[in-house]
């Protein structure tokens, strides 16, 4: 009876949350897009602003960490662009474009502290 | 790779996009409109005049890649000004000449913390940026290990491939050194950066000194041009969704 209701108890709260973390997502991913079209016309200050909205909505989502850490790069702010792949490739250690993007990143990074 | 990590993948919308990081120039020569590139300490092999080719090489790239205007004026021959310095001082022993190492080098590296010379040349030339500094230019050589794929064939007839090591001889340069650079207004240096690099090539492949020298000078040029002027370096990133 007492197991039953734990079960019951954890799936209410799996029912109520996971709609509103879907929502996040979405949101996230809506901020993400947007920034990404802006960024393709060269407005990158405005594309970080929606990046940062992103992490901020959804705190889980690599993509937006790793297009905030290029942005970061695009203006010179090389500590902040570092943190950002770092958290891209915590959350999506796998993904082989953040990869790709942060070898290069630490290339001129480490070019420039020769 | 977890399941959901495998759809989110599936799932993500990439966009390849051009950016141009800059990067901040490590010395502030604002106070500066001219440089002169004064000349080096140069040793190693005597194919290349590394004093010559380095100041005439990093003139012109100063010419087309920096805002400081280069003066124009004779190279200065260092060796003899570092042996000059000495001939004062009794108690030490002629400089060698020509500089075939880094040990003979290093007696000359007196020179760079001359501070009244180094403010008289810019008193001479009205207080500019002065570019100095050493190069050791040095043939080398190495044995190195090289894999290649081999094709062999099994008694049907039956072809595979399987991986050959094998010693091989390298030859070709090596370029080490430092670029100083001298506030013209009071002697005093401002900043200092190593350089090594080093190239190889067949040893069978005949390859004229001068052209490596390039070649090792290419890799050397985009920092030493960093450090008087802000760069961006052009490259391209994936955006994801």
């Amino acid at each position: 009876m007492r197991v039953r209701s734990i079960i019951a108890a954890v799936l209410l709260v799996v029912a109520v949350t996971a709609p509103a973390a879907a929502d996040e997502r979405e949101d996230a991913k809506n901020q993400v897009q947007f920034g990404i079209r802006v960024a393709q016309i060269g407005l990158w200050r405005e594309a970080i602003t929606h990046w940062e909205r992103a992490v901020k909505l959804d705190p889980t989502y690599a993509p937006a960490y790793n297009n905030l850490a290029i942005g970061y790069e695009q203006q010179g702010e090389f500590d902040k662009a570092r943190n950002a792949y770092e958290k891209a490739l915590e959350l999506n250690p796998n993904n082989a474009y953040i990869k790709q993007n942060y070898e290069l990143f630490k290339e001129i990074n480490d070019r420039t502290n020769k | 790779m977890s399941l959901a990590a495998v759809v989110a993948t599936a799932c993500t919308s990439y966009y390849e996009i051009p950016i141009e990081t800059p990067i901040r120039a490590k010395l502030d020569v604002g106070a500066f409109q001219r440089v002169l590139v004064a000349g080096f300490l140069a040793g190693g092999s005597d194919d290349v005049d590394g004093n010559l080719e380095t100041t005439r090489l990093l003139r012109s790239q100063l010419r087309t890649k920096s805002e400081l205007r280069v003066i124009d004026a004779d190279v200065l021959p260092l060796m003899d000004v570092a042996s000059e310095d000495r001939k004062g001082d009794a108690a030490s022993a002629a400089l060698p000449n020509p500089i075939k190492d880094d040990k003979d080098l290093d007696q000359y590296q007196h020179v760079f913390a001359d501070v009244e010379y180094w403010k008289g040349i810019g008193e001479e030339y009205q207080q500019p940026l002065i570019v100095t500094g050493t190069v050791m230019f040095t043939s080398r050589q190495q044995t190195q290990m090289q894999q290649r794929e081999q094709e062999v064939f099994d008694t049907l007839g039956r072809r595979r491939t399987v991986a050959e090591r094998r010693l091989v001889e390298r030859k070709g340069f090596g370029l080490t050194g430092r670029f100083i650079f001298i506030d013209g207004r009071t002697g005093t240096t401002l900043h200092s950066q190593g350089f090594t690099e080093s190239i190889l090539y067949d040893a069978n492949r005949q390859t004229p000194a001068l052209s490596s020298y390039f070649e090792l000078m290419d890799k050397l040029i985009p920092n030493f041009l960093a450090t008087l002027s802000s760069q961006k370096i052009k490259g391209t990133r994936i955006l994801l969704n």
